[in-house]
C-alpha cells in the first residue's frame, strides 16, 4: 500500500513538472513592428505588420499549440499549427509571424491584423490558453516602418526594458536576428581589459577551488564525527549503559591492541585455571608487513621500462 | 584504340591526384613521424599505452593525405563523414563526461574519506592551472584560450578536452596532444621536482595509518560532494556529476552491474573512440604552429608548477599540524590528478628513502582530490570565460 502510495505520489510530482516545464516560460516576444511599408518583405513579397519571438533558452523549443492573440479576453486567436518543423526555434534563436490576416498564406501567417494608430496589445498564451507567456503593449505613437523592441534579447520585464527602433544608428531594426548584436566575448573582453596579467582570475579560481573542497572536507570531518559518535553509543548501549550518563572523561578512548591482549589472556587463564609458577608475562606486538597497499599484485600501472 | 588509352591514362591521371602520394607536403610527414613517435613510446616505453595507442593511431588516420577537395566525405572535419560522426563525442564535448563516469567508477575515495584535509592538498596543486593561465596570457593568448591551455595543468585529459572543446576549439588537439603526453611523462617530471623541494627527514615521515571508512560514509561522500561542490561550481557539473554519479554506483552496493558496465567496457570504449579521434584532430594545417609549441611549453610548465605547489603546500600545512599528525611532503606531487600514477611516484619515492614506508594509501587522498579540484577549476574557467 505504501508503495503503491509513493508510486502515486511520484507520478503526480513527475506530471506536475511536466507540466511546469511545457509552460514555455522561456519564449519572449521580442520586437514588433506594425506598420510596415518599406521594411521586411514576407514569402510573397508582401509588406505586412510582423511579431518577432525569441527563445531565451539554452535549448531548442517547439512552439506549436501555443497561441498569439491582440486581444487578452480571447487568448485562443491564432493557435500556432502542428506539424510544421519550423515551428521549433533553435536555441537562443528568433522566429518571425505576419501579423496580415492571411493564416492560409502559411504557418507564419496569422488571423489577425496590428492596427496602426492605437495601442496594440500582443500576447502569447500556452497550450492551455490559460497561461500567459509574454506579452507587450505597443505604443501608438510608433511611427511606420519603425519597430518596439526589446534592448537585449529575451531580457527584462516591464516597459523600459523596450525602446523604439527607427532604424539608424545603434537603433537597428533585426527581424529574426538579435537585436543586440554581439560580435566579441564580453566576458573575455572584461578579462583582457581589467584582468591582463591573470592575477585577478588565479586568486579568484583558486579561492573558489579551495573554499569547494575545504567545505567538503570540513563536511565529512563532521560526519566521520558523528558516525564515531553513533558507533560509540551504540558500543555503550550494547554494553548496558547509558551513554547520557557518562561524563565525557570517562568515556573510553577505544580498544588498544593491548588491553584486548591482556583481556584474552586472562580470559585462557581463567578458563585454563591450573596451579601455575609466578611468572613474567610480556606480549609482543605482532607487526605485520604486508598490506593489500604495498603488494606488487595491486600495483595500478607499470612505470615506463627504462 | 587511341581513345581508349587516352581514357585510361586520364583515370589514371586522376587517380594518382587522389592519392596520398600526390598530396603529401612535409607537413603531412612530420605529422605522421609524430604519430609512429607515440605508438612507439607506447609499446616500446610502455608510457600510457591505452591513451597513446590510439592517439598514435589517430594522428596516423588524420594526416593520411588526400584531395580534401574531391568531396570524398572522409575527413575529420568534413560534415557527414564517419570521422566527423565519431569527432562530435569530442567537438560537443560528451566523451569527457563518460570518462568520468567511469573514473567514478574505479575510484576508491576512502583515502580522502578517512582523511579529508587531504583535500587541501589537491585544491593546492590546481595553482599549476593557474600559474600557466598567467604565463599564456603574457605569451599573447587571449583569456579564453589561455584558459583551455592551463588546464593541462590539471593533469586531467578529458577534462582538458571538455574545457577546450568549450573555450578554444581550434587549440584542442594540440592541447588533448599535450595533456596525454605529459601525463605519460609523470614518472619523468615529478621525481626531481620533489626531491628537490624536500628534505631527507622530510621524506621519511611515516604518516599515521588511516581510520577505516563505514559503508554509510562512503555512498554519502558522492551525494554530499555532488551537491557542495556543483552549488559552488554549477558549471562543473558535467564532469562532477558523472564523476560522482559513478561513484554512487560503485559504493551503493546494489548497482554492481552497472559500476563494472561503467568502469571497464563503457571506459573502454569511450577511451578508444577519443583517443582516436583526439589523435585524427591533429592535421598538419592545425597542428603544426607556433601556437602548437607554445602549448607544449606551458604544458609543461603547468605540470611543474602543479608538482611543485602541492609539495609546497604540504610542507607549509605541516608547520600548523602536531608532530604526530605531519604529512609526509612526497605525497603532495599527487594533487596533480593524473590517478594513480601520480600517487605511485609518491609511493615509490617514499620506498627509496624508506623501504617500509608506504604512501601510497596516503597519496591517493590528495590524488582523488586532484580529480575534484580540476573538474571545480575547469567550471570555475568555464563559468568566467564561456
Amino acid at each position: 500500500m505504501i508503495r503503491k502510495l509513493t508510486f502515486i505520489a511520484l507520478a503526480l510530482l513527475l506530471c506536475g513538472a511536466t507540466g511546469f516545464a511545457q509552460a514555455r516560460k522561456g519564449l519572449k516576444i521580442n520586437e514588433v513592428m506594425v506598420v510596415n511599408d518599406s521594411n521586411l518583405v514576407d514569402d510573397y513579397g508582401r509588406h505586412s505588420a510582423w511579431i518577432e519571438l525569441f527563445n531565451s533558452n539554452f535549448a531548442p523549443m517547439e512552439i506549436s499549440s501555443v497561441f498569439l492573440t491582440t486581444d487578452p479576453s480571447v487568448p485562443k486567436m491564432y493557435p500556432v499549427p502542428l506539424g510544421d518543423v519550423n515551428t521549433k526555434i533553435p536555441k537562443r534563436q528568433h522566429i518571425v509571424f505576419f501579423a496580415d490576416g492571411k493564416p492560409t498564406d502559411g504557418t507564419f501567417h496569422t488571423n489577425f491584423v496590428l492596427t496602426p494608430g492605437q495601442d496594440n496589445w500582443v500576447g502569447i498564451y500556452d497550450a492551455d490558453g490559460l497561461t500567459l507567456i509574454d506579452s507587450i503593449t505597443v505604443p501608438a505613437s510608433l511611427p511606420a516602418n519603425t519597430s518596439f523592441a526589446r534592448k537585449i534579447d529575451g531580457e527584462g520585464d516591464g516597459i523600459e526594458a523596450w525602446e523604439v527602433r527607427v532604424g539608424k544608428g545603434d537603433l537597428y531594426i533585426t527581424p529574426s536576428s538579435n537585436n543586440k548584436i554581439k560580435d566579441t566575448n564580453n566576458k573575455v573582453d572584461k578579462f583582457s581589459e581589467i584582468d591582463a596579467n591573470g592575477f585577478g582570475m588565479t586568486i579568484t579560481a583558486m579561492g573558489i577551488v579551495f573554499g569547494a573542497l575545504l567545505l567538503l572536507s570540513i563536511c565529512f570531518y563532521i560526519i566521520s564525527r558523528i558516525g564515531a559518535v553513533r558507533f560509540r553509543n551504540r558500543k555503550m548501549n550494547a554494553q548496558g549503559i547509558n551513554p547520557a550518563e557518562v561524563r565525557p572523561t570517562e568515556r573510553a578512548e577505544g580498544d588498544s591492541g593491548e588491553e584486548i591482549a591482556a583481556i584474552a589472556m586472562a580470559l585462557y587463564q581463567h578458563l585454563n585455571a591450573h596451579d601455575q609458577e609466578s611468572a613474567i608475562l610480556t606480549i609482543n606486538k605482532v607487526r605485520k608487513a604486508y598490506s593489500p597497499w604495498n603488494s606488487h599484485i595491486y600495483s595500478m600501472r607499470q612505470l615506463p621500462r627504462k | 584504340m587511341n581513345e581508349f588509352s587516352s581514357f585510361l591514362a586520364d583515370n589514371v591521371a586522376q587517380f594518382w591526384h587522389l592519392t596520398g602520394f600526390y598530396n603529401a607536403t612535409w607537413q603531412h610527414l612530420v605529422m605522421l613521424a609524430v604519430g609512429l613517435f607515440f605508438i612507439w613510446l607506447a609499446i616500446k616505453k610502455n608510457f600510457e599505452p591505452m591513451l597513446l595507442v590510439p592517439i598514435g593511431f589517430g594522428i596516423l588516420i588524420g594526416n593520411i593525405p588526400f584531395n580534401a577537395e574531391a568531396g570524398l566525405e572522409i575527413g575529420i572535419y568534413e560534415e557527414g563523414s564517419v570521422l566527423n560522426i565519431l569527432y562530435n563525442g569530442v567537438s560537443a564535448g560528451w566523451y569527457p563526461p563518460l570518462i568520468f563516469l567511469g573514473i567514478g567508477a574505479m575510484t576508491d575515495f576512502t583515502a580522502l574519506i578517512a582523511n579529508p584535509k587531504l583535500m587541501l592538498v589537491g585544491a593546492a596543486a590546481q595553482f599549476g592551472i593557474f600559474g600557466a593561465y598567467m604565463v599564456a596570457l603574457l605569451l599573447g593568448f587571449m583569456p579564453d584560450q589561455a584558459g583551455a591551455i592551463a588546464i593541462i595543468g590539471g593533469a586531467d585529459g578529458p577534462t582538458a578536452i571538455f574545457l577546450s572543446s568549450k573555450l578554444a576549439p581550434n587549440l584542442m588537439g594540440a592541447i588533448a596532444v599535450s595533456a596525454y603526453s605529459y601525463m605519460a611523462l609523470v614518472p619523468v617530471i615529478q621525481p626531481p621536482i620533489m626531491r628537490l623541494l624536500t628534505t631527507k627527514s622530510e621524506r621519511v615521515i611515516r604518516m599515521k595509518p588511516a581510520r577505516a571508512v563505514s559503508q554509510n560514509e562512503k555512498i554519502i561522500f558522492p551525494i554530499v560532494g555532488l551537491l557542495l561542490t556543483c552549488f559552488v561550481v554549477p558549471s562543473g557539473i558535467p564532469l562532477l556529476g558523472m564523476l560522482f554519479f559513478g561513484n554512487l554506483l560503485r559504493e551503493c552496493g546494489v548497482t554492481n552491474r552497472l559500476a563494472k558496465t561503467a568502469s571497464n567496457a563503457l571506459t573502454d570504449i569511450v577511451t578508444i573512440l577519443l583517443g582516436m579521434t583526439v589523435g585524427a584532430s591533429t592535421q598538419a594545417s592545425t597542428f603544426l604552429t607556433q601556437q602548437t609549441i607554445f602549448i607544449f611549453a606551458l604544458g609543461f610548465m603547468a605540470f611543474i608548477i602543479a608538482s611543485a605547489s602541492g609539495v609546497i603546500f604540504v610542507k607549509i600545512f605541516n608547520l600548523f599540524l602536531p608532530q604526530q599528525k605531519k604529512l609526509n611532503p612526497l605525497i603532495g606531487n599527487a594533487g596533480v590528478s593524473a590517478v594513480p600514477m601520480s600517487a605511485r611516484i609518491s609511493n615509490n619515492l617514499g620506498l627509496e628513502y624508506d623501504p617500509s614506508n608506504y604512501l601510497l594509501m596516503h597519496a591517493m587522498g590528495p590524488n582523488v582530490a586532484g580529480v575534484i579540484g580540476s573538474a571545480v577549476a575547469a567550471g570555475v574557467l568555464l563559468g568566467f570565460l564561456a
